[in-house]
């Protein structure tokens, strides 16, 4: 695994230390914090992550992991810190930004866009569409060529995904696991550079769970980047070629998926810091 | 009873010079309401202020009525986007509250004595029409076949409220099958969903937001043009929720929904309006139980009935699809 031409073997020199710098890193985020009244959601001092990897974000319930999810694609505001994404700010920069600069994220509660089809779904994710202006849209043959486009890319990622039996149903009738399938092929429809997907696993029987987990290896392997929330270790250890573990809103550990289970930092936000060790009685 | 006479009049009104307005109003508010999902009560507003637009513009400053109508829809679109600037971003309940609140906002405004001398205050403004009456081609007479039948006037009124009707309804068409329809769908859906795919839901709620309220203020353009005579009080709330009844019934989110829904609204309005009358004027209903004066308050509560049984029995509307109003909200 010593080559550089995976994104493990890539990583493969890399110090397993929290904040540690990545060969080739698209993401790197200083400083940045966000907090609700009291609570520190999250406070990450340095974070990289590496391009061309899957990475996986873990941690127990209320480690601020979709926390820090949002704030780097946009959906929340950070108090303070800057990151950079594929060599652009993107501190502060809203949503629509976020996603038009190549970091598309999807999200733990899928939102598929009921009362549109399935078709709908996918046109609806191309970028720079000439019929999304107000006046443009009246004058169909200014995009009616980039519609068509739009239409057999739509049609080629249904396919791939499987779904083309479902183009014209609206995607409120998909099930849980199809509505996953759906929110993946319609973020790739934006041609990001990098996938945020939150919990994509969440709520998805065994067989979809491992052809979701297929898909997303293969389109690392065709270069796009994915950082991903997950619970499910199996699913961490089985595609991961990082993982990052996070606890109380900081970064805790990071380091290959075969050496985070064994990490102590790891075990202890886990398991809490008195596992293995005697009850303690507690003085009066 | 003359039922031929009460059927008469419920098809005149059916698709009269107020049949009209209303659908315009309402083909504003479909494009917030049914196609972007915005919550908007306040939709008389954008009438109003492009009634008084007319009304001001020749009554008060002596401009021709075609500068008026530009005035009109300038109001309504600096309107639109002062309500949408600080609210489209809030939760969509705040844009209910705020617009609801903007309309009587207004109407008291336009009403009060301190804007009296323009506004004409509650007196209102009258005869402002003048340039377009002097235009009708219609010579004096009645037109039309039984029960349809009007006077050259009101038929003058009838071809620019039914011609815009079918100038907004093309528009609307035209946009809901595009790319920007697709998005302000989208948005309606879920627009955390859109902006995750690089929309800018901001932008397109305001422009949702200009675009109804513009077509609304023709509604109201057409209401005072209709009278020759703009007074604040025909703009209380009271019209937004007609506009959404018709809506409701026509079917929202249908390009020809708040068009069918105008039309058999203002029906069923003239309809028991004048069925109540003759019942009452030829004693089968005794003025103990209904006194004529009562007529406008019983007319209401029907409405009332009628909107809910139209609720529990087909939410979809008359045009609406079942298939889409059981997918709401999942």
């Amino acid at each position: 695994m010593g080559d550089n031409t995976t994104a493990a073997g890539a990583l493969a020199g890399v110090a397993t230390e929290p904040g540690v710098t990545k060969p080739d890193p698209i993401l790197t985020a200083d400083g940045v914090s966000r907090s609700f009244g009291g609570l520190v959601a999250v406070d990450v001092a340095h974070l990289e992550l590496q391009r061309g990897a899957i990475t996986a974000l873990i941690g127990p319930n209320g480690a601020g992991k979709t926390t820090l999810f949002n704030v780097l694609t946009g959906f929340d505001r950070a108090n303070s810190g800057r990151w950079t994404f594929d060599g652009t700010s993107l501190s502060g920069v809203s949503a629509y930004r976020v996603a038009r600069n190549g970091m598309v994220r999807t999200f733990q509660l899928t939102k598929a866009l009921s009362r549109l089809t399935v078709l709908e779904n996918l046109q609806l994710a191309a970028t720079g569409q000439r019929g999304e202006g107000l006046f443009t849209a009246l004058v169909r043959p200014l995009w009616r060529e980039q519609e068509a486009q739009n239409r057999q890319r739509a049609d080629e990622l249904l396919q791939r995904f499987r779904l083309e039996h479902l183009r014209d149903a609206h995607a409120g009738t998909l099930s849980g696991g199809q509505r996953k399938l759906l929110e993946l092929a319609r973020a790739l429809m934006v041609r990001p550079t990098m996938l945020m997907l939150d919990e994509p696993m969440a709520g998805v029987n065994p067989a979809l769970a491992q052809s979701l987990l297929e898909h997303i290896a293969q389109l690392r392997d065709e270069g796009l980047t994915v950082c991903f929330v997950e619970h499910d270790m199996d699913v961490v250890m089985g595609i991961s070629d990082w993982v990052v573990c996070m606890g109380d809103g900081q970064v805790i550990a990071e380091g290959p998926p075969a050496a985070i289970g064994t990490n102590p930092a790891v075990v202890d936000a886990y398991l809490g810091k008195q596992h293995g060790s005697p009850p303690q009685k507690e003085s009066p | 009873m003359d039922f031929a006479a009460i059927l008469a009049s419920a098809c005149t009104g059916a698709i009269g010079p107020i049949a009209a307005a209303y659908a315009l109003a309402a083909i504003g508010l479909n494009i917030h309401f049914g196609y972007t999902g915005l919550l908007n009560f306040g939709q008389v507003a954008f009438m109003l202020v492009g009634a008084y637009g007319v009304a001001i513009s020749v009554s008060v400053f002596a401009l021709p009525l075609w500068v008026g109508v530009l005035i009109g829809v300038l109001c309504a679109i600096v309107l639109a986007l002062l309500l949408g600037a600080p609210t489209v971003r809030l939760r969509s309940d705040y844009l209910a509250i705020a617009t609801i609140a903007a309309g009587e906002i207004l109407r008291l405004f336009y009403r009060s004595s301190a804007a009296q001398p323009v506004t004409g205050g509650v007196y209102g403004l009258q005869r402002f029409a003048d340039d377009f009456y002097a235009l009708n081609p219609f010579s004096t007479g009645r037109y039309g076949f039984w029960p349809f039948t009007f006077a050259a006037r009101d038929l003058w009124v009838m071809v620019l409220g039914w011609g815009l009707v079918l100038l907004a309804t093309v528009f609307v068409y035209l946009l809901v099958h595009s790319p920007w329809g697709r998005v302000i769908r989208a948005i309606r859906e879920d627009e955390e969903a859109a902006r995750s795919l690089g929309k800018n839901v901001y932008s397109y709620k305001l422009q949702s937001l200009v675009l109804g309220g513009v077509i609304g203020s023709f509604g109201g353009m057409v209401m005072v043009i209709n009278t020759q005579s703009a007074s604040p009080d025909s703009f209380d709330p009271v019209v937004t929720f007609f506009i959404y009844t018709l809506l409701v019934l026509g079917g929202a989110g249908r390009v020809i929904g708040p068009v069918l829904g105008s039309v058999l609204f203002w029906f069923i309005m003239v309809f028991l309006d004048a069925l109540l009358r003759q019942a009452i004027g030829t004693g089968y209903i005794s003025p103990n139980v209904i006194s004529a004066s009562e007529v406008g308050a019983v007319r209401f509560a029907l409405v009332g009935l009628g909107l809910l049984l139209l609720m529990v029995y087909r939410p979809q509307g008359i045009l609406g699809r079942k298939e889409e109003m059981v997918l709401n909200g999942r």
